[in-house]
C-alpha cells in the first residue's frame, strides 16, 4: 500500500515491477540530466557580461545536438519495449481468476475446480478495526498464491472499471462485453492493495482492491471460510 | 521450468486452461465464447452420433474457468428459449 506523501512507486512484488522500477529510474536519471543541463546553460547565458554581437555559425555544435538527443530516446525506447514484450510472454499459467467490476465493488469468481464466487465490497468507515486502513479495506480480500503463475480475467458487468495492483504493477480495464486477461507471478506473501482506476460513478474511489498473497501450500488446501 | 516436460500437460490433473495459441493477445473474449460453441457442438455431434461425450468436457472446464458466469448463464438461458445467436 502507498504510505502518507509517497513521492515514489511502491516496492515490487512481481518480476515485471521489478522492471518497471528499474527503467523508471533510468528514465528519470536521463529527465534530470537534461533539465539540469539546459538549467544550467539558460542561467549562464543569462548571467554572463560576456557579448557577441557577430552572428556566428556553429556547424559542429549543431550536429551534435541533433544526433545526441536522437541516441538518448533510442536508449529510453530499448528498455521499455523490452519490458513490454516481457509483460506478454508465453507463460502457462498455473490458475485462473475471474474479476467483475460493478457499480461499485468486484465480484471474484474461482471457477478453475469448483464455483467459489464472491462479492468484495470497501468497508465503510464505520465498520474499521482499529489499525485498518480508510477507503482501501474490503470484506472479503482476493486469495493467490505467491511463486505461481496466474491468470486474472477482467471484465465488467456495467460500465468501465480498472483492476489495479501497483505493486505488482498491474492496471487492466474492466470493459463491459470484454473479456481481458492479465497474468502475475506474485514473489512475496502479504496483503496489497489497489484502487479501481477507471471513473465509474459516483464511488468510483470507494471500490478498492485488495489481495492477500499466500504460500502455495497453503493455498492449495482450499478455502477457508470464516464467519 | 523452461524445459519441453513442464510445458506438456500434466497427465489426468486439470489445474487451469493452457496457453491457446489462436488467442495470444489480451482480448480473451473470443476464447470464452469459441470454447463455449464448441462444447455444445460436441455435445450435439456426439449425441446425435450416439457416442460417449466425455471428450466434449475439455471445453467445458475451458469455458467454465475462462467465462464469467454471467456470461454463461444468459446464454444458457439464450439456448432454452431458443433465442441463442451462435451457430450450434
Amino acid at each position: 500500500m502507498a504510505h502518507p506523501v509517497q513521492l515514489g512507486l511502491q516496492d515490487a512484488t512481481s518480476p515485471i515491477m521489478e522492471e518497471l522500477i528499474a527503467f523508471h529510474d533510468h528514465a528519470l536519471m536521463i529527465v534530470c540530466l537534461i533539465s539540469f543541463l539546459v538549467l544550467y546553460v539558460l542561467s549562464s547565458v543569462l548571467m554572463t557580461k560576456l557579448t557577441n554581437t557577430n552572428i556566428t555559425d556553429a556547424q559542429e555544435m549543431e550536429t551534435i545536438w541533433t544526433i545526441l538527443p536522437a541516441i538518448i530516446l533510442i536508449l529510453i525506447a530499448l528498455p521499455s519495449l523490452r519490458i513490454l514484450y516481457l509483460t506478454d510472454e508465453i507463460n502457462n499459467p498455473s490458475f485462473t481468476i475471474k474479476s467483475i467490476g460493478h457499480q461499485w465493488y468486484w465480484t471474484y469468481e474461482y471457477t478453475d475446480y469448483g464455483g467459489l464466487i464472491f462479492n468484495s465490497y470497501m468497508l465503510p468507515p464505520l465498520f474499521l478495526n482499529p489499525g485498518d486502513l480508510r477507503l482501501l479495506e474490503v470484506d472479503n480480500r482476493v486469495v493467490l498464491p505467491i511463486e505461481a503463475p496466474v491468470r486474472m480475467m477482467i471484465t465488467s458487468q456495467d460500465v468501465l472499471h480498472s483492476w489495479t495492483i501497483p505493486t505488482l504493477g498491474l492496471k487492466t480495464d474492466a470493459v463491459p462485453g470484454r473479456l481481458n486477461q492479465t497474468t502475475f507471478t506474485a514473489m512475496r506473501p502479504g496483503v496489497y492493495y489497489g484502487q479501481c482506476s477507471e471513473i465509474c460513478g459516483a464511488n468510483h474511489s470507494f471500490m478498492p482492491i485488495v489481495a492477500e498473497l499466500i504460500p502455495l501450500k497453503i493455498f492449495e488446501m482450499g478455502p477457508v471460510f470464516t464467519l | 521450468m523452461l524445459d519441453v516436460e513442464a510445458q506438456e500437460p500434466r497427465k489426468g490433473k486439470w489445474s487451469t486452461p493452457p496457453f491457446d495459441p489462436r488467442f495470444p493477445n489480451q482480448n480473451q473474449t473470443r476464447n470464452c465464447y469459441q470454447n463455449f460453441l464448441d462444447y455444445h457442438r460436441c455435445l450435439k455431434t456426439r449425441t446425435r452420433r450416439g457416442k460417449s461425450t466425455q471428450p466434449c468436457e475439455y471445453y467445458y472446464r475451458v469455458y467454465h474457468s475462462l467465462c464469467p458466469t454471467s456470461w454463461v448463464e444468459s446464454w444458457n438461458e439464450q439456448i432454452k428459449n431458443g433465442t441463442f445467436a451462435g451457430n450450434i
